[in-house]
């Protein structure tokens, strides 16, 4: 019995006038990784950042229907309470946006911001999420050093690390690796895979190949509505949609 | 030769020849100051001048120690009340403020820069000078004309309102939404998100527009000369009338002119605020062109 | 969490006190204006030149010299300074110059934006007495136009940085010199932009009084020559604010300086969004 960690009933999203995302109701399994594939300019993005309710911080954003997460509809939570919201939540975006300051604060910023651990207690949680993914051996001589001069696919790695340091149970991956060369895309590729263990992660993709390497569950969007949504043996072997295979099968992109 | 070419040659010489108009200007102005000053500084110390706070141009004394020390108690007063002011205004149009809100309110602050000096020192003349007297500064207990250093650093904090705001909201406006999303995605607050990413990213251009308030400042002449009070000698309260180095100069000029010693002094006055103004400005600007280069995301 | 957002809130509130404080200033100086000035600006005021009155009764008369002082001294001021400045601006372009110049002239005009305006003011008035000339229209008008050189060039300056560089290397391609492109296209282009700067130097220039008031002098009358001294409703408030009975004729000054500062704003703001509009991309 899969037990889903994220719902959403007629979800309705519109920006700028247009309806961007078009009654989706979806289910999200727990502690798994559920890709979200489609055409560019679908909604992947948008529906991600529903979830966070990130997106409402653009004025020109609506929102309509429930989002469901552990049974509770985050959308009628008030405007104070949406920081908790987000905490249990961390994304991953897909360009790499390290915060201006230190590797160390970078990673300690948000259990300064939730948590009274002390200085000790800080440091170690930064070694563990530094270690986590596999940035450890790395930059661990130079902590005190502007994240600035990381590689691309360092700083990617450094954001997740500053994602997970505040244990969220959710992770968000909007294209993580799109702006990645092969090899860090693959390191992410294979840390999304060791994480999928401890976390819900949803993971925003357009290449097909990157879903069916890492993903266990597929919802395939197109043009803001939900095609098909399954298991992902079931979905890459046994499409129900005309559009579904139309994809699958490279007509559509 | 045609005459296409021979146009093309005209044009491109005058605009060669009126381009080096400026850093001929520039010069100029610099060493006309300097020479006007020579005068005064082959008679007097430069310390005796910068340290004395007698200022009695018929015995020859020329001491601008009051005249400084009026001058950096106005530009830091108005300072001190003009940047958390603008900052918190700058921060709420680019963060808090409503979309319709926020295009309103962006006029509002040019025409504020629009002003001319002559009008806020009218009303800071006839309606700040008398609330002074008549309500601030007896609240602390000490009686004023309103003619003082505080008015005049009150009215240079509403002038200097505009510089700091919009520079700082240029600054802000420039950081991108990710980054402030990165933050948010967190479980920051929109203010923690200000506090410790906005402010971080923007400190440059911050430091810069501060700078170039300092400079605006420092050097107003109008507006200061018309409420401080033309006294030059040390004060004791903030509520004493007093006279910048700037406004020293709009004073006193038209009296003196024929005597070279008195006019001599003015100008070295001037090249003071001349080269502060400078400094302010220099620094100012090159911060502006670094923070640019900062943070490249 | 309660923490944080008390913390949140508390700010809140000064912000938008803040912003109260700015707008309010903006208000209070704008009423007090246009209340004291309204009552002021009767026909008499503004078609008439001071009159001398009796001793023990307010002056009378308008300020009619200070308007048209403004104007004389304003117009051609700004008028020359555009000319000079669209030259400057053009020349700018990395076409012409080395860049690294470039930018140090642009350095060398934002500080002679920023300075104090009365340092013009005493330049001119050095020159005017070394040559034996005495405070005059003539002298105020120069010592405006090198006030409003800077604004008025660095405003030109970035409208036509605006234009993108495809647009020129076309016109290159087809023939044309790097003078002729300056002069046809880009201008074109960036017109709105530069009608945005000129109009800000002129509110500028209109509005100043430390720059004209030792060159340009004081008077009664309005100038019949370019060498008559002459007044202009930036000097005119500031002879008159501090005694009571002239207050009148200052705060009348002061109504039409607001106004022109308000249209000044509302043209250039009008422009700019009309520059945006067209552009070429």
């Amino acid at each position: 019995m899969i037990s889903y960690q994220i719902e959403t009933k007629n979800l309705n999203v519109y920006y700028h006038k247009n309806h961007v995302l078009k009654n989706i109701d979806i289910k999200i399994p727990a502690k798994q990784l559920t890709a979200v594939i489609g055409p560019s300019g679908c909604g992947k993005t948008t529906l991600l950042k529903s979830f966070n309710r990130l997106l409402e911080i653009q004025e020109e954003s609506k929102i309509e229907g429930q989002i469901l997460v552990d049974g509770e509809n985050i959308l009628d939570r008030k405007g104070s309470e949406v920081p908790d919201i987000r905490k249990k939540m961390g994304l991953l975006s897909q360009k790499p946006y390290p915060l201006p300051m230190s590797i160390r604060d970078n990673v300690a910023y948000g259990l300064r911001i939730h948590s009274n651990k002390n200085k000790g207690e800080i440091e170690k949680t930064v070694e563990h999420c530094l270690k986590e993914v596999g940035l450890w051996n790395e930059v661990k001589g130079r902590l005190h050093d502007s994240a600035s001069r990381l590689s691309v696919g360092q700083q990617q790695r450094l954001c997740l690390a500053r994602a997970i340091a505040v244990q969220p149970e959710v992770v968000l991956c909007d294209e993580p690796t799109s702006a990645l060369d092969p090899l860090a895309a693959q390191q992410i590729e294979k840390l999304l895979l060791r994480l999928k263990k401890e976390y819900t992660v949803i993971l925003v993709t357009h290449t097909l190949r990157q879903a069916k390497r890492v993903a266990d569950y597929i919802i395939f969007l197109y043009f803001g509505m939900v095609i098909e949504q399954g298991p992902a043996d079931e979905f890459f072997n046994a499409p129900k949609n005309p559009e579904t295979k139309a994809y699958l099968s490279g007509e559509i992109s | 030769m045609n005459t296409r070419k021979l146009r093309d040659i005209i044009g491109t010489n005058l605009m060669r020849i009126v381009t080096l108009f400026i850093p001929l200007l520039f010069f100029f102005i610099l060493i006309l100051l300097i020479y006007k000053s020579t005068l005064v500084l082959g008679t007097h110390s430069i310390t005796d001048v910068l340290f004395s706070t007698i200022w009695n141009p018929d015995n020859g004394q020329f001491g601008l120690a009051a005249v400084i020390i009026d001058t950096i108690l106005v530009t830091g007063i108005a300072l001190i009340v003009a940047i958390p002011i603008s900052l918190l205004s700058a921060v709420y149009i680019v963060e808090y403020a409503p979309l319709r809100l926020r295009r309103t309110i962006r006029p509002f602050i040019d025409v504020l820069a629009g002003v001319p000096s002559v009008v806020y020192g009218l009303c800071a003349f006839l309606f700040l000078a008398p609330f002074v007297k008549n309500v601030v500064a007896p609240w602390f207990g000490i009686q004023s004309t309103g003619l003082c250093i505080f008015s005049a650093a009150i009215i240079l904090s509403i002038m200097v309102f505009p510089i700091i705001i919009s520079l700082c909201i240029e600054s802000f406006d420039a950081i991108p939404l990710s980054l402030k999303e990165a933050s948010l995605s967190i479980g920051a607050t929109k203010w923690e998100t200000v506090k410790k990413v906005v402010f971080r990213a923007s400190a440059p251009s911050i430091m810069a527009a501060v700078l170039l308030g300092f400079g605006r400042a420092f050097g107003e002449t109008i507006a200061v000369n018309m409420v401080i009070g033309g006294t030059i000698r040390l004060p004791s309260s903030v509520f004493n009338p007093g006279e910048t180095l700037a406004s020293l100069i709009a004073s006193k000029y038209g009296e003196l002119m024929s005597i070279p010693l008195h006019e001599s002094a003015l100008m070295l006055v001037a090249l003071i605020l001349f080269i502060a103004v400078l400094l302010f400005y220099f620094v100012g600007f090159l911060l502006l062109r670094r923070a640019k280069k900062r943070w490249n995301y | 969490m309660n923490k944080r957002i008390i913390e949140e809130n508390i700010f809140k509130i000064l912000m938008i006190a803040s912003v109260c404080i700015v707008l309010g200033s903006l208000m209070v100086i704008f009423g007090l204006v246009i209340v004291n000035g309204i009552s002021s600006l009767t026909i008499q005021m503004i078609t008439q030149t001071p009159a001398l009155a009796p001793p023990g009764s307010p002056p009378g008369g308008g300020i009619l010299n200070a308007i048209v002082g403004s104007l004389l001294l304003a117009l051609p001021a700004t008028g020359l300074a555009s000319l000079i400045g669209i030259g400057i601006a053009l020349f700018l372009q990395a076409d012409f110059l080395h860049p690294a110049l470039s930018n140090a002239i642009r350095f060398m005009l934002d500080v002679l934006w920023g300075i104090p305006s009365i340092i013009y003011g005493i330049f001119c008035l050095m020159i005017m007495i070394y040559i034996g000339m005495s405070s005059s229209l003539i002298v105020g008008i120069i010592a405006l136009t090198m006030l409003e050189i800077p604004i008025i060039t660095r405003c030109m300056d970035e409208s036509i940085k605006m234009v993108p560089i495809g647009l020129r290397e076309g016109s290159y391609s087809l023939g044309s010199t790097k003078f002729e492109t300056a002069i046809r296209v880009v201008r074109r282009q960036a017109f709105p932009g530069i009608l945005a700067g000129i109009l800000l130097g002129l509110g500028r220039g209109i509005g100043d009084a430390a720059s004209i008031l030792f060159t340009a002098g004081f008077s009664n009358r309005i100038p019949t020559s370019i060498f008559d001294s002459t007044a202009a409703l930036p000097t005119m408030i500031y002879n008159l604010y501090s005694t009571p009975l002239g207050q009148s004729k200052a705060f009348a000054a002061a109504f039409l300086l607001l106004i022109i500062v308000l249209v000044v704003s509302v043209l250039s703001r009008l422009l700019t969004r009309r520059f945006k509009k067209h552009i070429i991309k």
